[in-house]
């Protein structure tokens, strides 16, 4: 059984909040931008000019060169893709590992969820990209070893979000009614108590979503994420901070995907908070 | 009280412990022979073999861990096999660094934390709220080694105030030494600052919520004695912890941020270490970062327990 | 002498779902010394109406009419000077003694603290005078007591401190909002006699709201009854509860249950209840509110707000068919 919200449809609701309309709009770009980038760029994001290296914007080259010659707007939109994929798959180990283990040890409670809030404890007192940093150090930089870190440092999170919404799910009277009922707790589970924390699973996955990226760029940037050739934003960065006395716009084009992408993302979550739970929105 | 205390220290002492296990599983569990990945994949496997015997790498898991803890808790690091020397000596000059640096960082945060949150949440809904709020938002949105560079292009490129980078020494003076640590401070600081000024705020807007409130309204308080008197005190109560919890953010931002500085750090360090496949660093500096870690979150939870009452009563 | 006189008092609440009427053209009058009550469910205005006159309500609230105390508007006051009032010459006890008391704070210098703003006291008279007023309200060892933390403490005795916090300056005038709703029926006569004595003692005026009959019977000498933030019945507490006059106040009476109640016919008697709920404060109907949950009713009734109309000295109602509902009553 849903639980449902009251008042007036969700895209109204939604349209009279400013955050989500802007962060869904900004979302929606990068994701645009990202699938656009898979069939056409303006030019081949790869594809080295060393005569037209360093070049000023112009109507050829939308926001100039870098230092390989290489079409900057077509870099950027190529490293949506990454961010995307990033995100998208960071997320989903995540929630896939965070949202079972907290089910499980909600439904069970006792010692698992003991030991189970324990060890998200510790992984909370370890700063996320130390973790990262480590795998890494073992298995190597690349993109896929950054994107299982990122993912692996998610699921405590998830983990104790799902836990603590659903215990209060637990405590709902119609649960008890199931429970009276005969229902199974795995059964309840399914049932009951995960189609009602939805909403704040979501509204997590989307500002997880945006830490993904920071932190994926953190590693691009540092060298030990996504490796040469594919587009990074990250790495851009690193790579333009040595023409910072050259070029110095070759740094702020890629922080800026970055910060709008982030933005959208962070403001998408909030509105989407907002429109879930409106009592919130008001206090707020 | 003491149990308390007690409880809590030994909450600590386990979750250093874990730490630690945590940190030696990492690096067991995962794929990848440290030797091969020391020596490179074409390696003679004599070479191999030596080298695994050396770092006593053929002994079983738990004999390994309890010999490194045993070393740890000594102060006995290890012996990075790059350069040699052994990671105390390492340490020592850097730091003097990332130390320095993270605490600058944190009462920076703190100060734009509080100062905004508490203005925002004096003002909610009205101008300065808002504002508070979006540029909050744009300070979390935005990655701190970017907005650390933009610093550089500005303040170093363009004005020519700092140094685009590097650190002279202590001994070559105090002033310049500090003033090399200012821009990475304020690169880090910004988004902590961002991050705990809208959790202050919201922390104050539900402490202004609750019924204590209205009662010292009903006795005559103004708006602002109340807020002094009433509202802050409770409200920083989680404040601080969450304060305490984004010191493990913090220093992971001063890894990324000694890169973009070229400063010779701890963080610098455990990158160089990464690049040269040097795991026995790598793997006693996360340690050390992690106990810091550890450590801070100890003393935010003494100091928790000092400012709210209940807690000396309750056995939490 | 009159002490607070409240002057068609209206207070309209903006919220998203547009103006919602708290309170509707309220007027009542408060001589020194003297006790009123007011009754009504749960979002019928009283406690709107309490803090109205402390000016504490809420920031999206608008108000109309007069409350004068002592000469002035209290409506029209700075919050500098409403600041000088409350506390001060105005005292007010709050529900929920659990959440009411600041958790870090010891007792004593909660107590205290209104002494400090309003006599300009140092902190050694006032703690001597808290400790004092702790003593009056029935906090045993109060001078030890001073220093504990409001969880070291009983519901029933934090509401004696409130209780003692609202009284600590000498108000003219002390509003109590539901001050036993939230304790043990037991601990709820303990704090209404503390009052009682205190009122006698101090000579206060005292407004207590309630939504609990047995404590509002026992305790005060006026009643107004309030339905969807209007006044509907008004009275000495004796008359009204001997000449139940408004549909409402009868549905209300009616539904008390009463030990061994019987019908004339030696059968039980069926717990008479009112059908309906109250309306939300944006859907109030221009005529009279109870009109949608009223046996009594017809169009006139719809048509607009029905005055209060006169009954006998000091009683008033405000219905279209009173003699039709007294004559229900058998009165």
């Amino acid at each position: 059984m849903r639980v449902l919200n009251s008042e007036s449809s969700f895209l109204a609701r939604g349209l009279r909040h400013r955050s989500f309309v802007v962060g869904g709009a900004l979302s929606l770009i990068l994701t645009g931008v990202a699938v656009l980038s898979l069939f056409w760029t303006p030019y081949d994001p790869i594809k080295i000019n060393i005569r037209g290296r360093l070049a000023s914007p112009s109507f050829e080259h939308w926001l100039g060169t870098d230092h390989f010659g290489r079409d900057i707007l077509s870099i950027i939109m190529a490293g949506a893709q990454n961010s995307i994929t990033v995100g998208v798959v960071a997320v989903s180990i995540g929630m896939l590992l965070g949202v079972a283990l907290g089910l499980w040890a909600s439904a069970r409670r006792g010692w698992t969820e003991e030991i189970l809030m324990r060890l998200s404890d510790f992984m909370f007192a370890f700063p996320a990209i130390l973790l990262a940093i480590m795998l890494v150090a073992t298995m190597g930089p690349g993109a896929i070893n950054a994107i299982v870190a990122i993912g692996i440092f998610a699921v405590p999170i998830f983990a104790r979000l799902t836990r603590g919404a659903a215990n209060a799910i637990w405590a709902r009277e119609f649960v008890l009614a199931a429970q009276a009922a005969g229902k199974g707790r795995f059964r309840i589970t399914l049932e009951h108590v995960l189609p009602n924390i939805t909403s704040v699973l979501v509204v997590q996955a989307t500002i997880q979503f945006a830490i993904a990226i920071l932190a994926e760029a953190a590693l691009s940037y540092l060298g030990i994420g996504s490796q040469p050739p594919t587009p990074s934003w990250g790495r851009m960065l690193s790579e333009a901070q040595t023409m910072i006395f050259l070029n110095p716009w070759l740094a702020v084009y890629p922080g800026v995907a970055i910060a709008l992408s982030v933005l959208g993302l962070n403001l998408l979550g909030d509105g989407l908070r907002d429109i879930i739970d409106p009592r919130l929105a008001r206090q707020r | 009280m003491s149990v308390f205390l007690v409880k809590r220290l030994s909450t600590f002492i386990a979750t250093l412990f874990g730490a630690s296990i945590l940190v030696f599983l990492a690096l067991e569990v995962l794929p990848g022979d440290p030797a091969l990945v020391i020596l490179g994949i074409d390696a003679p496997e004599s070479a191999v073999i030596a080298l695994r015997e050396e770092l006593g790498l053929d002994r079983p898991a738990h004999v390994r861990y309890f010999d490194w803890v045993g070393h740890l808790l000594q102060a006995e690091f290890g012996t990075s096999y790059t350069y040699q020397v052994s990671v105390v000596e390492l340490l020592q000059a850097r730091i003097g660094i990332t130390v320095p640096l993270a605490l600058m960082a944190m009462a920076l945060s703190i100060f734009i934390a509080l100062m905004l949150g508490i203005y925002a949440a004096a003002h909610h809904n009205k101008g300065g709220d808002v504002t508070v709020m979006s540029v909050s938002q744009l300070g979390i949105s935005i990655p701190n080694f970017w907005l650390a560079v933009l610093l550089i292009l500005f303040f170093a490129v363009n004005l020519r105030w700092f140094s685009s980078g590097g650190f002279p020494g202590w001994d070559k003076g105090f002033w310049p030494a500090l003033a090399s640590l200012i821009l990475p401070a304020i690169a880090l600081a910004t988004v902590q600052g961002a991050i705990l000024a809208r959790f202050t705020r919201s922390a104050v807007l539900d402490t202004m919520r609750e019924d204590y409130v209205r009662t010292a309204r009903a006795k005559g308080l103004s708006r602002r004695a109340t807020l002094w008197r009433h509202v802050l005190r409770n409200a920083l109560i989680p404040v601080i912890t969450i304060m305490g919890l984004q010191f493990a953010n913090l220093l992971a931002g001063t890894i990324v941020v000694e890169n973009v500085f070229a400063l010779p750090g701890i963080g610098r360090l455990i990158l160089q270490s990464i690049s040269n496949r040097d795991i026995v660093v790598v793997r006693d500096l996360v340690v050390l970062l992690a106990a810091m870690v550890v450590a801070i979150n100890f003393l935010v939870d003494m100091l928790y327990a000092v400012i709210d009452p209940r807690l000396k009563a309750r056995d939490v | 002498m009159v002490l607070l006189a409240v002057e068609d008092l209206t207070v309209t609440l903006d919220t998203v779902q547009g103006p919602g009427r708290a309170v509707r053209d309220l007027s009542f009058e408060l001589a020194k010394g003297a006790t009123l009550g007011i009754v009504g469910e749960s979002g019928c205005g009283k406690s709107m109406t309490a803090l109205a006159i402390m000016g504490l309500l809420p920031e999206n609230a608008r108000t109309d009419g007069r409350v004068l105390f002592d000469g002035r508007d209290l409506l029209k006051l700075s919050e500098g000077e409403l600041c000088t009032i409350r506390g001060n010459r105005i005292g007010m006890v709050f529900q929920e003694p659990m959440t009411s008391l600041n958790p870090v704070h010891p007792i004593g210098r909660q107590v205290a603290e209104a002494l400090v703003i309003h006599r300009g006291m140092s902190r050694g008279a006032a703690k001597r005078e808290a400790i004092a007023l702790l003593d009056r309200v029935g906090i045993p060892l109060a001078a030890q007591r001073f220093d504990h933390h409001p969880h070291q403490l009983s519901g029933g005795q934090r509401q004696r401190v409130m209780i003692a916090m609202a009284l600590s300056c000498g108000p003219d005038l002390l509003i109590a909002d539901e001050p036993t709703t939230a304790l043990d029926v037991t601990i709820q006569k303990q704090i209404l006699d503390l009052l009682q004595g205190l009122i006698d003692d101090l000579g206060m005026g005292l407004i207590l709201i309630s939504h609990d009959l047995g404590v509002i019977a026992q305790s005060v000498d006026d009643i107004i009854i309030m339905y969807g933030g209007a006044a509907i019945e008004r009275g000495g507490a004796a008359t009204i509860f001997q000449e139940l006059s408004h549909p409402y106040t009868q549905g209300l009476f009616g539904a008390v249950p009463r030990l061994g109640q019987r019908r004339p016919d030696g059968q039980p008697v069926r717990l008479s209840s009112i059908s309906g709920t109250v309306p939300e404060l944006n859907d109030l109907p221009d005529g009279c509110t109870f009109a949608d949950r009223c046996e009594l009713v017809s169009d006139e009734c719809r048509a607009a707000a029905p005055p209060l109309v006169e009954i006998s000295a000091g009683h008033a109602a405000a219905c279209v068919h009173l003699r039709k509902a007294r004559e229900r009553w058998q009165l």
